[in-house]
């Protein structure tokens, strides 16, 4: 009896152990992929296996960093790219997710809108860039426009959807208790797409991160976007790697804090 | 006097392809106090007739009246149990059980201690902040329970809601519910295809038929039976006697049918 008791408890400390080395493995190759990457890129870099004016050099790159943020430019270009991808974000999501609030609402207004939401999210949103720098004129205006309006469309389109898988259950406790229709809205409908909202959250981190930098191409003159078709214009690639290791960096800080508010709000799940 | 009636209810369901008449001329009374079956085959109408009474689906023709009056002027009476429990998994249990006054606008803090101690009653003080996938089928079956209860609803209706539990936590919510229902003097409509069930908590059962949903014959259960809680009342002699005589008439009707 002893001895199977001890068996037991030690079968849950292997267990555990088993647990923590693969976790333990999974990171110790994350972190050789990412030396290895860096290493092999110094090296062929340093012995002219590829390039150096074109794929520049990791060290090449640190030194202009740690330039960058001594004299304060890297803080100024940052900071403007990282507004209006957040405006953007925030403003193409929520809008996102109100139009297909509406759409809910009105039946009838989402059959006859149907076939231009089908056009509108298949016709490549960056294609207006022009129109909206025109319209809007060069500023963070028109970049942050780009912004929202690559994501908005398909926030509609999955939002809306979620809305209408809801569990029609859920509505007719609601209603038997005599709800009106903005009342089901919250206490069912809207907290019951939540999960589905927090994956177009993801997705338009993304999104945004497209609108602007392509918004930043077309007209600004500054931001991290700019600063990449600045260092394609002078040929000065060490500038373009740069801003998009500071684009990469960034843009995984967003997608993690979503992942944290995923863990917040749908704890429950 | 009668508490509930129906006149003449008739419903159409219509597609493109052409309609279906789902329930045919049912006309019944349930008087105050009283608990009544709807049995019969799946496809019957019986949730067609259950969200129609609920005011949950506007009949075609015919109008109910509850306490003489129309349906539409009494919604906050009704309470209604479905066959799943549908508990909010986003809610804790307190704050489901009290959504129906929170939708009606009648929450208050006294309200609020009573639906905490109808949950201590039904044996559920544990669980009264945690959330509805932390409990197992029959705990949640009787939190959907005093949610439809806290309300005060004069008249019950219950889609099948034992359905989906395992047999044993069923005859137990079985008896709960109806002594529950007994003390506060509730009337009630059942909706279910076990006859044991109809005939272990109903005082009257109306057997339906299929295409159309239509009332074919009222069986009374005796008196002996009424009185006993669900459980006794499957061991007593008249239950069986009733159940065969249930039984040979559904399958009656479903021979007919096939025929048909």
């Amino acid at each position: 009896m002893n001895h199977k008791q001890l068996s037991d408890s030690q079968l849950f400390e292997q267990y555990k152990k088993q647990v923590t080395s693969e976790r333990r493995n999974t990171l110790l190759w994350q972190i050789i992929i990412f030396i290895s990457f860096f290493s092999i890129w110094e090296f062929a870099s340093q012995f002219g296996l590829i390039d150096r004016l074109i794929f520049s050099s990791p060290s090449q790159i640190w030194t202009l960093f740690l330039e960058k943020l001594q004299d304060g430019s890297l803080w100024y270009h940052l900071r403007i790219t990282l507004f209006e991808t957040i405006a953007g974000f925030f403003i193409g999501t929520i809008a996102g997710i109100i139009l297909a609030a509406i759409l809910w609402w009105s039946d009838k207004l989402s059959k006859v809108l149907d076939p231009y939401l089908v056009v509108l999210n298949a016709l490549p949103k960056v294609a207006l860039g022009p129109i909206i720098i025109v319209a809007m004129g060069p500023g963070y205006f028109s970049i942050i426009t780009m912004g929202a309006i690559i994501s908005v469309i398909i926030t509609t389109l999955v939002v809306y959807s979620a809305f209408n898988e809801v569990d029609v259950n859920y509505v007719k406790v609601l209603k038997s208790f005599g709800a009106s229709k903005w009342q089901y809205f919250t206490e069912a409908i809207f907290p019951a797409s939540l999960p589905a909202m927090i994956s177009t959250f993801k997705v338009n981190v993304g999104l945004s991160w497209v609108g602007v930098i392509v918004g930043e191409f077309l007209v600004a003159s500054e931001g991290l976007g700019y600063l990449i078709v600045y260092g394609f214009q002078v040929f000065d690639f060490t500038l373009v790697l740069y801003s998009l290791l500071l684009v990469a960096f960034f843009a995984a800080i967003m997608y993690q804090i979503v992942e944290k508010l995923e863990n917040i709000l749908i704890k429950n799940k | 006097m009668s508490f509930l009636s129906l006149n003449h209810i008739e419903h159409y369901y219509f597609s493109k392809q052409g309609y279906t008449k789902a329930l045919e001329d049912i006309s019944f009374s349930v008087p105050e106090g009283s608990f009544i079956s709807l049995l019969g085959p799946s496809g019957c109408g019986k949730t067609t007739l259950l969200s129609i009474i609920a005011g949950i689906l506007q009949s075609t023709r015919g109008e109910i009246t509850l306490q003489e009056k129309p349906l539409s002027a009494s919604k906050s009476d009704i309470g209604y149990m479905l066959q799943q429990d549908y508990l909010f998994p986003w809610k804790t249990i307190l704050d489901n059980v009290t959504v129906g006054p929170k939708v009606q606008k009648t929450e208050t803090r006294a309200l609020k201690e009573k639906a905490i101690q109808m949950l201590e009653d039904i044996g559920l003080s544990k669980v009264i902040d945690s959330y509805p996938q932390s409990l197992s089928g029959g705990m949640r079956q009787r939190a959907a329970l005093v949610r439809t209860l806290i309300t005060d609803p004069k008249l019950l209706l219950l889609d099948e809601p034992f359905s989906a539990l395992d047999f044993q936590t069923k005859l137990k919510l079985e008896d709960l519910v109806s002594s529950l229902l007994k003390d506060f003097n509730k009337t009630s409509v059942l909706v279910t295809h076990d006859i044991g069930e109809a005939i272990a908590m109903s005082d009257k059962i109306y057997l339906m038929k299929a295409n159309p949903g239509k009332i074919h014959q009222v069986f009374e259960v005796p008196i002996e039976i009424r009185n006993l809680s669900p459980f006794q009342a499957r061991k007593h002699i008249k239950y069986q006697q009733l159940f065969d005589r249930v039984w040979e008439e559904l399958n009656a009707l479903e021979s007919q049918t096939a025929i048909r």
